[in-house]
């Protein structure tokens, strides 16, 4: 039994849109980085389908550079969430609407 | 015959769960774990897929390096259960039907367009040209310029962290 790549697709789209849902209704700061990681999660799904699909190694390869760009960002994003918490005693994106306190 | 099929439905239906459980979530600690069960099967339909080594990259990188550190910083801070305000008039009214515009969108590509009747060969169709011998060639051959900038992109991100997370004197 083969499974046909627009399932893959399908799965894709629902997981991205559902990622852009909770980065829209999200309200701590973690919690939407987690959704910036979920929209790259169905993303890559998307790149290994088309890449099978096409029998190419390029799709796979640019999976490789999105989990290091993932990687930094999940880094350089949790040292902000650190400093946010240390300054502002609070996770809340509404509350943080300023860029210097 | 029908055990891929099987397969591809257990984890669809695993990861759009473990999707809608990160939304559901009050507590920043059940969505990462919700997060965690999303990867966990997204890995195993890249196994499905036939890209073993970024399946394993997947759990070991993902699921491993970075939750473990989302989770740490959750743990933490421990801020718990996220307040509801609602300062933003704006996402309410304009960003549900973005969303489901982009939603609509994809789907009217996905079902327009030629793709969706090409089939990807999964797991025991594996023709040989996604080992990961041939990968890494691919990797170190074409991609070689992006591989060491990404290198630099990580020193850059390193350094960053350092800076940021450093107190302030």
């Amino acid at each position: 039994m083969i499974i046909p790549v627009s399932y893959y697709l399908v799965l894709s789209g629902i997981l991205f849109g559902l990622g852009v849902v909770a980065f829209i209704f999200k309200r701590n700061v973690i919690a939407v980085f987690m959704s910036i990681e979920l929209m790259l999660n169905a993303v890559n799904l998307a790149f290994v389908a088309f890449s099978r699909a096409h029998q190419q190694l390029d799709g796979m390869v640019f999976v490789f550079f999105v989990i290091v760009v993932a990687a930094a960002e999940a880094a350089v994003g949790l040292a902000i969430v650190i400093m946010m918490a240390q300054n502002r005693e609070s996770l809340n994106v509404e509350r943080v609407n300023l860029l210097k306190l | 015959m029908m055990g891929p099929l099987i397969v591809f439905f257990a984890c669809a239906v695993l990861a759009v769960a473990g999707a809608i459980l990160l939304i559901l979530a009050r507590e920043p600690i059940h969505s990462a774990l919700s997060l965690i069960l999303v990867m966990v099967a997204l890995a195993i339909l890249y196994l499905l897929l036939g890209a073993e080594f970024i399946s394993a990259v997947q759990i070991i990188v993902y699921a491993g390096a970075v939750m473990v550190l989302f989770v740490f910083v959750i743990m933490l801070l421990n801020f718990g259960v996220e307040e509801r305000t609602d300062f933003s008039k704006l996402a309410k009214y304009v960003g549900v039907p973005l969303g489901f515009f982009l939603l609509i969108e994809v789907a009217r590509w996905l079902y327009e367009s030629r793709i969706g009747s090409v089939v990807a060969s999964g797991a025991g169709t594996v023709t040989v040209a996604a080992s990961t011998r041939d990968l890494s060639a691919e990797l170190f051959r074409q991609y070689l310029f992006n591989f060491e900038a990404t290198s630099i992109l990580i020193l850059v991100a390193i350094l960053g962290a350092l800076v940021l997370a450093r107190k302030s004197q």
